[in-house]
C-alpha cells in the first residue's frame, strides 16, 4: 500500500484573493490548535471561545477594556509596520515601551508644578524620546558594526525590564506606598483624561489613530516613505539610487521605538498614574504588537483593526483565566499560536501543497 | 514549410496549447513535435511563449486548453515531479543549486533512496554518467567554487541521475563564456547520440544552426513553423521569428565628438573577494562617442562599472567627470552630476515587486517635479511614468503593474528609458542586450545611438563582441582587469581582438590611439 505524500511546489502565479484567504485560513487553523489545547486542559473549547469573545467584545465593560488595551497595541504595532517595511526587524518594542514609561515618569518628576497643557505634551515627548533612544541602539549597532538587530533589540527588552525594576525598588520608590515597589502617584496635571467612568485615555487613542494615518501617508506619499519601501524590498537598488541606508535604518527604528515609547507613556499616565514594575505596566504589549503588525500585513491603517482584535483577545483571555481557572500563560499561548500560523501562512502565498496518492 | 511527422514517432507532442495569464496570452494554440534522439531548437523572441510552453511540458504551468502526449501516451502533467517521472527534465536559466553544498549532495538532494545519504552508490553512478556524456566535474567541489559552465553540468547530471530522457534547456548558453558554450554543444551532441532528446530554447540564430537537428519557430504564442535545420538559413529563421525583415545593419550617423566627459586614470579596484579586479586602468570617453569595452565576462567589467558609478570603493587612481574629480563622491552626487547607469546585473537597479511607476522614479524621486518638498507628487509620477511608457513603447497593462511581470525586453527598455530620460552627460551601460531577442536588441541599440547623437558620452561594457563592434566608435579590450588594446572600432581586426580577449596579445602602450582628436 502506498501512502499519500504531500508535495510542496512553487507557485508561479498567485490570485489576488490569496493573501486574504491564507490569512483567514491560518487564523482558523490557529483557533483549531488552540481548541485542542483547551481540550487538553479539560475545558470545552466552544465554551472557552464564547467566554473569550464575550469577555472582549460582548459587553460594554469588555469593549471598554478592549479599547483600553488597543491603545498601546496601535501605537507599538504601527511603529513596527514601519520598521518591518524598511527591513529592520525590531523585536524590542516591549523594551522601548518601558523606557518610554520611564522617561515620561522622569518628566513628571522634573516638572511637577507644570500645568497639564504643558506637562502632558512634555511627557509624551519624553516617552517618544525614550523609546526612540532605546531603539536607536540596535540601529547604530546594525549600521556601524553589522550586528543583527533582532538579537540586540530583544536583549535590550531585558535591560529595560531591569531598569524599571531598579527605579521602582530603588531611587524612585514612593514615600507613601507601604513598601510596594511603585512610585508616588503623578501630580494631577500628569493624568491623561479618560472617558467618563472608563479607563479609556482618549487623547492617547486619538493620537494613536492620528499617527497610524500619518505613518500610512509617510509610506505612500513621501520621499522618505519611498526610500523606506525601496530599501526594504531591495537594499541593492537603494544603494544604487544613492539612498542613505544608515539614515533610513536609523529613522525607521527611531520612529518605531518612539511610538512604542508613546505607548509606555500612555500606560503610566493614562492607567496607573505612576511607574510600577514592568509586568504591571505591560502584559507584553510590545510583543503582541509584532502580531498586530504582521496580521495587518504591514499596513499601518489595518494595524488599527488588528490591534483592536488582539486587544479583545487579551481582555477575553483575562476573563477566562478567572472564569475557567486557567493558567495565566493562556493568553501568551494564544498569541504565540496565532503568530506562528500567520507567519507560516506566508509560505502559501508563494508555494502550494499537492497531495499525491 | 512544416515538416510534420506521424504523431506516433514523436517522443513529445504538444497540440493546441493555450496558456493565459491576466492580460496576456502566453501560448495561443502552440504546437510542438519532438522526435526521439534529436536536438530540437525552440526559437523565438522574448515573450514569444517559448519558456511558458516548456513550463507547461514540465508541469509548472497548467494549460487552459490543449493536449500533451509523451511517447504516444496522453498525459496530464501536474508538477515537475510528474514530468520527471515521465522522463522529462528542465534546466532553467538561473541554476537551482545549493551554493554551500557539494556536487554530490546537490545531485542526490530530495531523492528518497534511503534515510542516510547514499553517497557511495551515488558517487559511482555520477562518475559513470559524467564519463558517458563527457560532463567533467569534481563531485566533491562545493557549488560556489564552480564556474557557470560547471554548475550547468551539475544541473545536467542532476537531471540524468533522475533518469531524464528528454531534457529541456532554457537559454543554456546565456550564462556561459564562448568556450563553455562550445563545450556544452558538444555534450548535447553526445547525449543525443546516446538516445536522449534535447529541447533547446534560444533566441540566438547561430546556435540554432550550429547545434540543432530541427527547429520550431514561435511568435506571439503560436508555433510558426518547424524546419529541418540543414534546409534553412539564418535569414529565413530571423524573418520567421520577427515576422519582418531584421535590420542587421545599423544606421550609424557620424557624430562630431566633443569635450572629454569621462577620464579614468590608473584605476585599481578590488573584487568582493579582495583580489585585484581592475588593474591600473585608464580611459577617456568624449561627448558624442560610444566607447566600448569588450571582453569575456568576469574580467573586471563589473568592478569597473561599479567603481565609476560609485558603488564600489577605488583603491587607487582617479575618476574625473566633466573636469570634476568624483573619485570619492557618493553615488547620489554622481547621479546628480549627470551619470546614468544601466548595470550588467539588472535587478540591482530595479525593485522587482514594486510597480513600474515606483521603479521609474528611482533616480529622480527626490527632485522636482517628482519630489515636492518632503512629498512625492503622485500626479507628477503618473504623468512622468505614462510619458515614458508611451515614448519608449513599454508594453504593460498600466503603470501599477509590478515590473517583474514584464518581459525581459520591456524591463530593459524601461530601465534604459529611466536612465536616459534625465539626459545624462555620461551613460554607463553594461550588457545592455543580454538575454534579449533581435527586435528588442535593435530598439536598445537605436536608443544608445540616439544618446550618442544627442551628445552623451556612452561607456558600453559588453561581452557580446558583435554588439561592442557595431555600436562603438572606439573599442578597448579588457582582460584580467587590464586594457589589452584600444582601437577605432572600424579599424579593429577581429583576429587581434580575439587574441586580446584571451589574454594572448597586448598592444604596446601608446597614447596616440587612445583619444580621437576632437574634430
Amino acid at each position: 500500500m502506498k501512502l499519500p505524500r504531500i508535495r510542496i511546489e512553487k507557485r508561479l502565479s498567485s490570485p489576488r484573493w490569496l493573501p486574504a484567504a491564507s490569512l483567514l485560513v491560518s487564523l482558523a487553523l490557529a483557533m483549531l490548535s488552540i481548541a485542542i489545547i483547551f481540550a487538553a486542559l479539560g475545558v470545552d473549547p466552544l465554551v472557552a471561545f464564547q467566554r473569550i469573545f464575550r469577555g472582549g467584545f460582548g459587553s460594554v465593560y469588555g469593549l471598554q477594556e478592549t479599547i483600553t488595551k488597543t491603545i498601546p497595541l496601535i501605537l507599538a504595532g504601527v511603529g513596527l509596520t514601519l520598521a518591518f517595511k524598511g527591513r529592520m526587524y525590531n523585536i524590542g518594542a516591549e523594551g522601548q515601551l518601558l523606557i518610554g514609561a520611564i522617561f515620561a515618569t522622569g518628566v513628571s518628576r522634573l516638572f511637577p508644578d507644570w500645568p497639564a497643557f504643558l506637562l502632558l505634551p512634555a511627557m509624551f515627548l519624553g516617552g517618544f524620546v525614550g523609546g526612540a533612544l532605546w531603539a536607536a541602539i540596535p540601529a547604530v549597532l546594525k549600521t556601524r558594526f553589522r550586528v543583527d538587530e533582532v538579537l540586540t533589540s530583544l536583549m535590550l527588552v531585558y535591560v529595560a525590564n531591569e531598569a524599571v525594576k531598579f527605579l521602582v525598588y530603588g531611587p524612585w520608590r514612593g514615600s507613601d506606598t507601604r513598601g510596594f515597589p511603585i512610585t508616588d502617584e503623578f501630580p494631577a496635571a500628569a493624568h491623561i483624561p479618560t472617558l467618563l467612568g472608563t479607563r479609556i485615555h482618549y487623547p492617547t487613542l486619538l493620537l494613536a489613530i492620528l499617527l497610524a494615518i500619518l505613518i500610512y501617508l509617510l509610506l505612500t506619499r513621501t520621499k522618505l516613505g519611498y526610500e523606506i519601501r525601496v530599501t526594504g524590498e531591495n537594499p541593492d537598488a537603494s544603494r544604487y539610487a544613492g539612498m542613505d541606508y544608515q539614515k533610513i535604518a536609523l529613522l525607521v527604528m527611531i520612529i518605531s521605538g518612539g511610538l512604542a515609547g508613546l505607548a509606555g507613556m500612555g500606560e503610566v499616565a493614562g492607567i496607573h498614574f505612576r511607574l510600577r514594575p514592568p509586568e504591571a505596566i505591560s502584559p507584553g504589549y510590545g510583543f503582541t504588537a509584532i502580531i498586530v503588525a504582521w496580521l495587518a500585513r504591514l499596513n499601518p491603517l489595518a494595524a488599527i483593526l488588528t490591534a483592536f482584535l488582539l486587544g479583545g483577545l487579551l481582555v477575553g483571555g483575562d476573563a477566562i483565566q478567572i472564569a475557567l481557572n486557567l493558567p495565566a500563560a493562556t493568553v501568551q499561548i494564544f498569541n504565540g499560536v496565532i503568530l506562528l500560523f500567520v507567519i507560516a501562512s506566508e509560505l502559501f502565498n508563494q508555494y502550494k501543497l499537492r497531495l499525491e496518492v | 514549410m512544416t515538416s510534420a511527422l506521424p504523431a506516433d514517432q514523436a517522443t513529445v507532442v504538444l497540440r493546441g496549447i493555450v496558456k493565459r495569464f491576466p492580460g496576456v496570452t502566453a501560448n495561443d494554440g502552440a504546437n510542438l513535435e519532438v522526435q526521439k534522439g534529436e536536438i530540437h531548437a525552440l526559437l523565438g523572441e522574448n515573450g514569444a511563449g517559448k519558456t511558458s510552453l516548456m513550463n507547461v511540458l514540465y508541469g509548472i504551468y497548467h494549460p487552459e486548453e490543449g493536449e500533451i502526449r509523451v511517447n504516444g501516451r496522453h498525459v496530464t502533467i501536474h508538477s515537475p515531479q510528474d514530468a520527471i517521472r515521465l522522463g522529462i527534465g528542465m534546466i532553467h536559466q538561473q541554476f537551482r543549486l545549493v551554493q554551500t553544498h557539494s556536487v554530490i549532495e546537490n545531485i542526490i538532494l530530495g531523492l528518497k533512496e534511503s534515510f542516510f545519504l547514499p553517497e557511495k552508490a551515488a558517487r559511482a553512478r555520477i562518475l559513470e554518467l559524467a564519463e558517458k556524456y563527457g560532463l567533467k566535474v569534481d563531485p566533491d567541489a562545493r557549488i560556489w567554487q564552480l564556474s557557470a559552465g560547471e554548475q550547468q553540468r551539475v544541473e545536467i547530471l542532476k537531471a540524468l541521475y533522475r533518469g531524464v530522457k528528454i531534457l529541456i534547456m532554457d537559454e543554456p548558453t546565456s550564462m556561459l563564456t564562448p568556450g563553455e558554450a562550445m563545450e556544452l554543444l558538444h555534450i548535447l551532441r553526445r547525449m543525443t547520440a546516446e538516445g536522449l532528446t534535447v529541447i533547446f530554447i534560444t533566441h540566438k540564430l547561430e546556435e540554432v544552426v550550429e547545434v540543432s537537428d530541427r527547429v520550431t519557430v514561435m511568435r506571439q504564442g503560436k508555433s510558426i513553423a518547424t524546419l529541418e535545420t540543414a534546409q534553412t538559413t539564418q535569414s529565413e529563421l530571423a524573418q520567421l521569428m520577427v515576422g519582418r525583415d531584421v535590420l542587421f545593419h545599423l544606421d550609424k550617423k557620424a557624430v562630431e565628438t566633443g569635450a572629454e566627459v569621462l577620464k579614468v586614470e590608473g584605476l585599481n579596484v578590488l573584487s568582493d573577494k579582495g583580489l585585484p579586479a581592475v588593474v591600473n586602468l585608464s580611459l577617456e570617453v568624449r561627448a558624442g562617442e560610444i566607447f566600448g569595452i569588450a571582453g569575456v565576462s568576469g574580467n573586471g567589467q563589473r568592478e569597473l562599472e561599479e567603481a565609476i558609478s560609485g558603488l564600489r570603493p577605488v583603491s587607487s587612481g582617479r575618476i574625473v567627470v566633466n573636469g570634476q574629480d568624483i573619485t570619492l563622491s557618493p553615488p547620489r552626487a554622481r547621479i546628480e552630476r549627470g551619470i546614468g547607469f544601466v548595470p550588467g546585473e539588472r535587478w540591482m537597479a530595479l525593485i522587482p515587486s514594486m510597480s513600474i511607476a515606483d521603479n521609474m522614479i528611482l533616480k529622480n524621486y527626490s527632485r522636482p517635479p517628482i519630489g515636492n518638498g518632503p512629498f512625492i507628487d503622485r500626479q507628477a509620477v503618473a504623468t512622468y511614468t505614462d510619458g515614458l511608457i508611451r515614448e519608449y513603447a513599454i508594453s504593460t497593462p498600466d503603470r501599477h503593474t509590478p515590473i517583474k511581470r514584464l518581459s525581459g525586453g520591456n524591463i530593459q527598455r524601461a530601465l534604459l528609458a529611466r536612465e536616459i530620460s534625465e539626459k545624462p552627460s555620461l551613460l554607463i551601460v553594461a550588457q545592455p542586450t543580454s538575454g534579449l531577442d533581435v527586435g528588442a536588441t535593435e530598439t536598445i541599440w537605436n536608443l544608445l545611438l540616439e544618446e550618442r547623437a544627442r551628445g552623451a558620452a556612452v561607456l558600453l561594457i559588453s561581452d557580446d563582441l558583435k554588439e561592442a563592434l557595431s555600436l562603438s566608435d572606439r573599442l578597448a579590450v579588457i582582460f584580467e582587469g587590464q586594457i589589452m588594446g584600444q582601437f577605432a572600432a572600424r579599424e579593429a581586426s577581429l583576429e587581434q581582438i580575439g587574441l586580446m580577449m584571451a589574454g594572448a596579445l597586448r598592444q604596446p602602450v601608446s597614447n596616440e590611439t587612445s583619444a580621437g582628436e576632437p574634430a
